[in-house]
């Protein structure tokens, strides 16, 4: 298995920023936007860009929440086991909002209409877009694009896409693993 | 471990401790569905239910009814009283007839014992067993416990107390198998009439005097008096009984501690419990009644999860 740094700590750090300068020209001062991590690992990125939204508009109450997409999946009874869900955690109504969906890695596209189908329950926003961090191109099964991305890159189907998080693997960085 | 050990939920004694915690983990999520303003998940969308019920049940019958209608799956109902059993149909005729319209999953209430299993290893489909005669009724074993861990936060070691009619309850076996699994102790509490003989292979203790028993425990679990089941008398009379082992606001108070008070329903007020301790603060019948949805949803999911799509073309 052969493994490539696609972004270090430090450009991480860059894109994270210059994405949440991107929300903002769209956005403001976030006042009617909430920010959603899709579960397990988009919760990690909107995480981040809160703290980042947090700091640069100066507004305390930007609303986050976390969203679980198992029972919305489209491969349940289709795979070897059975997916254990991970909590949803949303204290505010989507009703009317604007709602960023943030996820780690768009690959198939499968993801997010989950996620926009679970989202449903909360409400109907306004308006719905979509951040990630890396994209990995050509390889979607649904016309699912984001609008803010972190990096495109290029891959095959064996090759695997790993964002690591200080928080749970000791450092920030973004890995691209390949089978030689 | 994400895989449940069993393929049919016959009962708890089948079941091993990753099972129920697997089982209380995807009840967490489930608690939190049904409290949103949409209580719907589509998972079950392509699966068909049959709610068997060859036995009288409120709870048990509206609590599956709505888990499986939140997991968007098809349900057809079915009571023996109205159907063709009473025309002499035998079980496995009538269970096969209702697969042949394409069913995947049963849930069956039976008076005999052991009708789930026997179902099981004749029948081509998921069996969950909603309570058959005096044996197992593992759902609500499964719910009573998540609700003992939701309020004391573990189960190790804890003291529960089960009063009542043990002999001809299914619930008092499930609870027994069900918190010994998960590391609390368990004791019954009746007239030794209605104790078992043979309780005590199950390293349960007996007590007769409930103010005793009431002393030694952390829950107390009230069972309902069965008096359908019982063909001879097992005590002097009903009023004898509740003064005895009907527990009291008066009994409760004196304990100088806090306990929790359970009872599966449907209750006998004033008989096993009077009305002022089933409706004080002690008391989580409700709240056994809102998990039970979310443990049956859980126990449906899991299930359904280890089974295919059947290809109709």
């Amino acid at each position: 298995m052969k493994e490539r740094v696609i972004l270090n700590s430090k450009e991480l750090e860059f894109t994270l920023q210059r994405l949440c300068y991107e929300l903002i020209e769209n956005h403001g001062d976030f006042s009617n936007t909430a920010i959603l991590g899709l579960q397990p690992r988009g919760i990690f990125v909107a995480q981040r860009i809160h703290t980042y939204l947090t700091k640069i508009t100066g507004n305390k109450k930007i609303e986050i929440g976390k969203i679980d997409i198992t029972f919305h999946r489209d491969d349940f009874r289709r795979r070897e086991s059975v997916l254990i869900p991970t909590p949803t955690e949303i204290d505010f109504i989507l009703e009317g909002k604007k709602v960023i969906l943030i996820d780690d890695v768009l690959y198939t596209g499968r993801t997010i209409r989950a996620g926009l189908d679970a989202m449903l329950a909360f409400g109907r926003p306004s308006l719905v877009e979509l951040l990630v961090l890396i994209d990995r191109r050509f390889t979607r099964h649904l016309p699912i694009q984001a609008n803010y991305v972190g990096k495109e890159v290029d891959t095959i189907e064996s090759e695997r896409v790993l964002v690591q998080w200080k928080e749970t693997d000791k450092k920030d960085q973004i890995l691209l693993y390949s089978q030689k | 471990m994400n895989k449940l050990s069993v393929n049919h939920l016959l009962g708890i004694k089948d079941l091993i401790k990753d099972d129920i915690e697997l089982i209380f983990n995807t009840a967490d999520n489930f608690k939190e569905i049904i409290n949103r303003p949409i209580k719907k998940v589509p998972s079950l969308r392509d699966i068909t239910i049959c709610n068997l019920f060859f036995e009288n049940s409120t709870r048990t019958k509206l609590s599956f009814e709505l888990a499986e209608k939140r997991l968007s799956a098809d349900i057809i109902n079915f009571s023996s009283s109205s159907s063709s059993v009473s025309k002499g149909e035998t079980l496995i005729d009538t269970v096969n007839n209702i697969l042949s319209m394409k069913v995947d999953m049963l849930v069956m209430r039976h008076p005999n014992a052991g009708a789930a299993a026997f179902l099981s290893k004749n029948v081509n489909a998921t069996i969950i067993n909603a309570g058959d005669g005096a044996h197992e009724h593992p759902t609500q074993a499964l719910l009573d416990a998540y609700s003992i861990k939701e309020k004391l936060g573990t189960l190790k070691d804890k003291n529960i107390l089960i009063v009542g009619d043990i002999l001809h309850s299914r619930v008092a076996l499930s609870n027994i198998f069900c918190l010994q699994k998960l590391g609390a102790n368990v004791k019954v509490c009746g007239p030794s009439t209605l104790l078992p003989k043979y309780i005590s292979s199950l390293q349960v203790e007996t007590e007769t005097d409930l103010n005793k028993a009431l002393q030694w425990c952390d829950v107390a679990m009230m069972l309902r008096i069965q008096l359908e089941r019982q063909q001879i008398k097992y005590f002097p009379s009903l009023r004898e009984y509740s003064m005895l082992y009907g527990l009291t606001l008066q009994k409760v108070k004196k304990l100088n501690k806090e306990i929790l008070i359970m009872h599966p329903g449907p209750i006998n007020r004033g008989v096993e419990i009077t009305s002022d301790v089933a409706d004080s603060k002690h008391s989580i019948i409700l709240n056994q009644v809102e998990n039970g949805v979310a443990i049956r949803m859980a126990v449906l999911y899991l299930l359904a999860g280890k089974t295919k799509p059947t290809a109709t073309l």
